[in-house]
């Protein structure tokens, strides 16, 4: 027990070092020219546009259910008009950022580090070094960016979709009435919400990518090891973004 | 030239390299051979840096590369190339992009220019209908042999070779050896680590054993072949290992 205990504080520790190790890195790559636009491409396309259903999906199941439930709960106090003004809010500062972000850590997040994974044991990593090229500046930091860029435009529209779910439930179900709910939702919701909520996204993306990315560079042997780190890679980012949360809410609340 | 000294490398309690130290002369070929789990390959990955050492050093061109940052690696994994044991090919990349790689990495060529090194590099190699196709399409000796043309295209002075003939048929045999033949030809350096005696024999100047963490044991092919007393002869007919 005590040396189970033991091995898991050691791998915590040796994440959060090369965690921190990678984030240098990639900041300190970052800073030297050329800039491969072109890898950073293919990953917007990978990350971002083909997260897009998923996404879609997530967001309007989200902002269709909540209006239900709120819906029917309220109900019994005859609160259902502040249906459109909970769920909006709800959505804008947590559900869209958060949903959006840990369905991204599953879909990209477990992909990243497979591959990066799949690419140390075939020794295509070594390779890129041998050839006298960095794997950070071709692998992570292309796939960093990327998250970054994607993840906020992905909430955004999660944000967009999961309102519009509201609506549709809250008209077809609640029969509440469609201008009086865009009107709720309009004088409701602030810039500062929005912000709130989507500002989050671009820690999200980091923790997301470089912790996709460690786990992936840090496979030793075999395939066995790419699945187990592809797992690692999507809690270990999940725990992040759920934990990480809480504490960036507090922030953007004393900010 | 190539000069390693005292080289010491350890992997938790298992000690590899004990103080290894060798010599390659420019233009001469190196045979390196040993036990599987000798250290073989990780003495190779030393060379341009893919390993860290623990002590010792590494003399490159008057360079001691143990002491160099990954950025400061770079200029000398241009003169010195790695052709890795199963080639080591980017998957998600074509044989002509995998080539081109280097080049457009390192060089201003123009793509046209490249298009024609890359062409003349694979019919060198009898690769000449495959500039198309991905990497998982190819067989184990294809794959060696384009891992070895991506090595060599940039023109480095040495190249080493890991295990470039296992688990070949004995035609890709041929050509792999004769490929290292030729750019022996051409004065490159080159350290060869193998297990196929064969080969070694054929292309090697020199042939080194590595054994328990030392590598002590250096000699000519033909001094090997002709006493079958010697270490390396006797390593060779399995009775060390």
């Amino acid at each position: 027990m005590t040396q189970q205990l033991k091995s898991t504080l050691d791998r915590f520790l040796l994440f959060v070092g090369g965690f921190g190790i990678l984030l240098k890195q990639v900041a300190s790559e970052l800073l030297h020219p050329p800039f491969e636009w072109r890898l950073l491409m293919e990953q917007i396309y990978q990350i971002g546009f083909r997260s897009f259903p998923l996404i879609f999906i997530t967001a309007l199941s989200t902002g269709m259910v909540m209006t239900l439930q709120f819906g029917i709960g309220l109900a019994k106090f005859g609160g259902q008009p502040y249906v459109p003004k909970i769920v909006s809010l709800s959505i804008l500062r947590e559900m869209g950022p958060v949903f959006t972000s840990l369905m991204v850590a599953a879909r990209v997040g477990a992909g990243m580090a497979s591959e990066i994974g799949s690419m140390v044991v075939t020794q295509q990593i070594d390779a890129i070094r041998a050839l006298g090229t960095s794997p950070i500046r071709k692998i992570v930091i292309p796939r960093v960016l990327a998250t970054f860029i994607c993840l906020p435009l992905l909430g955004s529209l999660a944000n967009l979709v999961g309102v519009v779910g509201g609506l549709i439930v809250g008209v077809t179900e609640l029969k509440l009435d469609p201008e009086f709910y865009i009107l709720k939702v309009t004088t409701t919701l602030l810039l500062d919400d929005y912000f709130s909520g989507v500002g989050k996204s671009f820690f999200f993306a980091i923790f997301i990518s470089i912790t996709a990315c460690y786990f992936g560079l840090t496979v030793k042997e075999g395939t066995k090891e790419v699945g187990l780190a592809t797992t690692q890679a999507v809690v270990v980012s999940s725990i992040l973004i759920l934990v990480g949360d809480f504490f960036l809410t507090k922030l953007f609340f004393i900010l | 030239m190539i000069e390693v000294r005292r080289f010491k490398k350890r992997f938790g309690s298992k000690e590899v390299h004990r103080g290894v130290s060798f010599h390659v002369e420019q233009g001469e070929c190196l045979g390196l051979i040993g036990g599987s789990g000798s250290g073989k390959s990780v003495l190779l990955r030393s060379l341009i840096g893919l390993e860290k050492a623990d002590s010792g050093s590494i003399v490159i061109e008057g360079q001691d590369i143990t002491q160099m940052t990954e950025r400061e690696l770079i200029g000398i994994r241009k003169k010195v190339a790695y052709a890795f044991q199963g080639g080591a090919l980017f998957d998600s990349m074509t044989v002509f992009d995998n080539l081109a790689y280097p080049l457009r990495e390192h060089t201003d060529l123009k793509e046209s220019d490249i298009k024609k090194k890359i062409r003349d590099l694979l019919f060198e190699f009898g690769l000449a209908d495959s500039e198309n196709l991905f990497p998982g399409s190819l067989s184990g000796g294809m794959q060696k042999r384009v891992g070895l043309a991506r090595a060599i295209i940039l023109n480095p002075d040495t190249i080493l070779y890991d295990e470039p003939t296992a688990g070949l048929d004995p035609f890709n045999t041929r050509k792999i050896s004769e490929m290292i033949l030729r750019l022996k030809a051409k004065k490159k350096t080159g350290i060869l680590v193998t297990h196929d005696m064969p080969v070694a024999f054929e292309v090697c100047d020199r042939i080194a054993l590595l054994v328990h963490g030392n590598l002590d044991i250096i000699a000519k092919p033909k001094e090997i072949q002709q006493d079958a007393l010697h270490p390396i002869s006797i390593f060779a007919h399995g009775d060390i290992t």
